[in-house]
């Protein structure tokens, strides 16, 4: 019998099947189906959500299948809180990537087909309980990403200096390769050492790995895996690579794909190797500062709107992986929701400025002004994920931020004033850009612009309550992550 | 022996009838003789796979302990007889466009295969040199049989000379191993060493030096890889990749036996280590230079010839505790996992140069010219790359980590190194793709690859994505094989 996980993640290959099946010139039955399949993945993904008992916690919805037992490969599947959080981030974003990319041009059936994979390989990411197929999965996303950015993608001139897409492709897949080289090293040596002869993480969790091997291999796995939560210094794939991205794969690349890095540190690094995570969280949450104060400054410097909001991305998932290296429960807790937050909210910004970049043609923020008076809800909406962007109390950056802080000074106070300095720049870039590309006065050249076609309206609709939502009510989420959180530190040692 | 043993030669025996045949039949100057041909003996090398198979592997040990059937040769034939097939039915549409007479080149495919199943069940080193000189022979002949005149005849005739070179060294290397051991048979050999001789004897260890050199002309092993690109550019493209995935995998399939069967005993940390810098620098030198070529094949010979460092890891990791059974299936399965996938890859750089296309750019606007070949392509490519969901993979993951387990991970530093190494080949093959889809040419003109050349490379892309989603019967089978060997 089939599980819930294994049908989540065989969902997207069905639709993979199926598009190969359809003739590539009935465009309409492409995105009906692709539409059809990510709704079935989505509530697939409510459903593995739901079905998660929070009041018992540990690994639940496990399945097992043996896969290459003479190494101990099984393709073992398992969610705790924090990942069942996680997979209905992605059935969410994921669907309204598809939605979003109802008219993508040309070929749009090899864009689902990759766009499918992309979303088996996150599925599956969060979903396994065993290394090999985490290190799988965990490439499978990141591999279809060369071909969208590069075929579907957009070149950018901006006069002193050119970013076309073929660069941006390259760039993202070498770095992100780059960084999963060093996760594989990590991987086989851990199943070396471990000498359990599996790969199966929970039984690795609990081998006996020495210290001084912990210390020496936990920068392989938070580095690796850093590289695509957009660790610095190893974020400047991120920002090109949004730049020359289609709307949809911007949107699923920061709104999931990022997550996919910092859950690796998560799972990877603090589950497994616990005592190199405690030896060098001063260093990682140094640099999650240095993530969050950078991308500020970064997305202050900015005149492309899809560089401002690259960089924020940068900055926020600072938050992140700070929360995640104070290995404080509330500070974990911040850092999780902050993965879905700023996941949703990032999707949302990606999706307007599409809409925007779709009829102005151009994202240049010294040129784009007043766009309110014609773009009404576009700006209502922007104005919801730049306030969440800001951390305003009653939306959803603001719950995850303030946890994080809270996590951040009861560990690092120093660390933590910067953090909240880096929250007030974010402020200034927000504000500003808002109100210039927004709330100026309209110049007759955007007169004829108008709100993008109402089911790009409608998506960043969705989100955008969702943002409220759980800014108001997060206790649905965190109910959840906190079991995880909880099972991942008694993992930890106790603390 | 009696004479009722013979019967362990079946498969042999009628291998090389069916050489024989192919060569009689195409005498008689049919009509259609490319289709009789082709198809006689693709039909024949399976045939030979039945009776392989018909034969219950045993360690019966005929012509005095010189030849052996046992699960190990078992395994390499039936790789072999499937992989004369792939390069067969490659070869079907080069052979119909370029030669007016096909058999000689079936049937010396066919030779070739012979050699290569004689390699994997040698026990005895004169009869191991014997069939890699079959295949060798073969090799020479096959790789002139293309129309680019002026380099063909030039690596064609580089290609005898250092193969004669080569052989040269090996037997020298022999031959003072043989004075050393006063035997031949790799059981011999070991006792003999067991007996008291360690490397430290000069003799044995200058023996061993050349036998590896020898080795190493023919695998393709820094500093012995110069003859490669030359060859693999001027060969007709299948035989391009009989050269880089069934030539190699015979000779590893000797080199596996040999060592771990005569040899394993004296390896010492020194000698793994040695070997395993020799893997290093073979790897890493291939695939950088692989980055500099314009050449597709040449791009491709390179990156086999990084390939080859990994393969040789088990090797140097050979003589190590712990080495055994899963060891020596690391290398078995990522033989099959890569042969396969560079057979994909091959299929597709055969059909292309059908039309003329050799060079990187050439590949341009490949995606919209020839969507098929183009997503054949980069799947190929990919899995050469180590990504999933491919056969190649599964199997430089499964190699990767039984050679890290050998001796409690003394050879992490060479697992890192190529999966660094890994890396640098994926951007070379992702500047290929970059070509095939992010260029868009000025016209697109539309490519005809063909039915058959269509078919061969979706059969070859079913395998090499069959095997990667899931690969256990293989890995269990090439354990179970590798077990035939004794370390």
């Amino acid at each position: 019998m089939m599980g819930i996980l294994t049908a989540n993640i065989l969902v997207p290959f069905l639709g993979v099947f199926l598009l190969v099946a359809l003739p590539s010139g009935r465009s309409n039955l492409i995105r009906v189906t692709a539409i059809g399949i990510g709704s079935l993945s989505f509530l697939l993904s409510v459903v593995a959500f739901l079905g998660y008992d929070y009041k018992e916690g540990g690994y639940q919805l496990r399945e097992s299948y043996e896969w290459l037992p003479n190494i101990g490969i099984g393709f073992t599947l398992g969610v705790d809180g924090i990942s069942a959080v996680l997979i209905l981030l992605n059935g969410f974003i994921f669907l309204a990537g598809i939605v979003m990319s109802w008219a993508i041009t040309p070929r749009n059936k090899d864009f689902f087909i990759l766009l499918f994979l992309l979303a088996a390989g996150v599925y599956g990411t969060f979903a396994v309980l065993d290394l090999f197929f985490l290190f799988f999965f965990y490439e499978l996303a990141v591999v279809p990403m060369f071909l969208l950015i590069g075929v579907w993608g957009s070149s950018s001139d901006f006069g002193y200096f050119a970013r076309t897409k073929e660069y941006g492709a390259m760039k993202l897949v070498l770095y992100l390769t780059a960084g999963s080289m060093l996760v594989w090293l990590a991987i086989i040596a851990i199943f070396v050492e471990a000498g359990l002869g599996t790969f199966n993480m929970e039984s690795l969790a609990s081998a006996e790995l020495s210290r001084t091997f912990q210390i020496v291999f936990f920068p392989f796995v938070a580095v690796g895996f850093g590289v695509l939560s957009g660790l610095w210094p190893f974020h400047t794939w991120s920002p090109d690579g949004h730049v020359a991205a289609p709307t949809a794969v911007s949107m699923l690349h920061a709104g999931v794909l990022m997550k996919l890095g910092a859950y690796g540190i998560l799972k990877v690094g603090m589950f497994i190797l616990p005592e190199g995570a405690i030896a060098w969280a001063p260093v990682l949450i140094g640099l999650g500062t240095v993530n969050v104060l950078y991308g500020a400054i970064g997305a202050i410097s900015q005149t492309d709107l899809k560089y401002v909001i690259a960089y924020s991305s940068v900055s926020h998932m600072g938050y992140v992986i700070m929360g995640l290296a104070t290995l404080d429960p509330i500070g974990i807790n911040g850092s999780v929701l902050q993965m879905v937050s700023h996941g949703i909210m990032t999707a949302l910004f990606f999706a307007l400025v599409g809409g925007i970049y779709q009829q102005a043609h151009l994202r240049d923020i010294r040129v784009l002004e007043g766009l309110a008076k014609r773009m009404g809800v576009t700006a209502a909406f922007f104005g919801i994920a730049g306030l969440t962007s800001l951390g305003l109390p009653g939306f959803s950056g603001f719950v995850a931020e303030f946890m994080v802080f809270v996590g951040t000074f009861r560990t690092y106070p120093f660390l933590g004033v910067l953090a909240v300095i880096g929250a007030a720049i974010t402020a200034v870039y927000i504000l500003r850009l808002m109100s210039k590309v927004f709330f100026g006065p309209l110049d007759d050249q955007w007169a004829h612009l108008s709100d993008p076609p109402k089911y790009q309206q409608a998506t960043a609709g969705v989100l955008a309550v969702t943002l409220l939502g759980i800014g108001i009510w997060p206790f649905p989420l965190i109910r959840v992550i906190d079991v995880g959180v909880a099972d991942l530190l008694r993992a930890m040692g106790g603390m | 022996m009696s004479v009722n043993e013979l019967y362990i030669l079946t498969p042999e025996i009628f291998v090389a009838a069916l050489a024989l045949t192919v060569l009689a039949v195409d005498l008689m100057r049919l009509p259609n003789g490319n289709t009789l041909l082709c198809g006689m003996s693709s039909l024949g090398l399976l045939v030979a796979g039945i009776f392989s198979l018909a034969i219950l592997p045993d360690s019966t040990r005929i012509y005095d302990g010189t030849f052996v059937a046992d699960e190990y040769a078992l395994f390499f034939k039936i790789v072999f007889l499937g992989m004369g097939v792939i390069v067969i039915a490659m070869s079907y549409k080069t052979v119909e466009t370029n030669l007016e007479r096909p058999g000689e080149y079936y049937a010396l495919i066919v030779f070739s295969v012979l050699g290569m199943m004689v390699m994997a069940a040698a026990r005895d080193i004169l009869v191991a040199y014997v069939a890699l000189e079959l295949l060798s022979f073969s090799l020479y002949i096959l790789v002139s049989y293309s129309k680019n005149e002026p380099i063909v005849t030039e690596a064609s005739t580089k290609y005898i000379l250092l193969g004669a070179f080569s052989s040269a060294i090996l037997l020298y290397g022999m031959s003072l191993l043989y004075g050393v051991t006063q035997t031949t048979s790799y059981a011999g050999i070991a006792m003999r060493l067991d007996a008291g001789l360690s490397l430290s004897d000069p003799v044995l260890l200058i023996g061993l030096v050349f036998l590896l050199a020898g080795f190493g002309f023919k695998l393709a092993v820094v500093p012995f890889h110069m003859w490669v690109p030359d060859i693999y550019q001027a060969a007709p493209a299948p035989i391009t990749g009989h050269l880089a995935v069934a030539s190699k995998a015979a000779a590893f399939a000797l080199v596996l036996r040999l060592f771990a069967e005569a040899f394993a005993g004296v390896f010492t940390y020194e000698w793994a280590v040695a070997v395993g810098a020799v893997a290093a620098v073979t790897m890493t030198l291939g695939n950088i230079v692989a980055i500099m070529q314009k050449d597709v094949k040449r791009m491709l010979a390179y990156s086999s010839v990084g390939q080859v460092g990994y393969l040789l890891m088990p090797i140097a990791a050979l003589g190590m505790e712990g080495a055994g059974d899963l060891l020596a299936s690391g290398l078995m399965f990522h033989l099959i996992g890569y042969g396969l996938t560079n057979f994909v890859v091959f299929a597709c750089v055969s059909s292309l140069s059908e039309h003329g296309k050799h060079n990187i750019e050439d590949y341009v606007g490949l995606g919209r010219s020839s969507p098929f070949i183009g997503m054949a392509l980069t799947v190929g490519l990919f899995s050469l790359a180590g990504l999933p969901f491919f056969a190649g993979f599964a199997s430089k993951f499964y190699l990767f980590v039984v050679v890290a387990d050998v001796a409690g991970g003394i050879f992490i530093w060479l697992v890192g190194l190529a999966i660094l190494n890994s890396l640098i080949s994926l951007y070379y093959y992702l500047v290929v793709i970059r070509g095939m889809y992010m260029v868009i040419p000025d016209e697109v003109t539309r490519l005809d690859i063909g039915k058959w050349n269509t078919v061969v490379v979706m059969v070859l892309l079913l395998g090499v994505i069959g095997i990667g989603l899931y690969p256990g019967p293989f890995v269990s089978w090439a354990q179970s094989a590798a077990g035939g060997i004794s370390f």
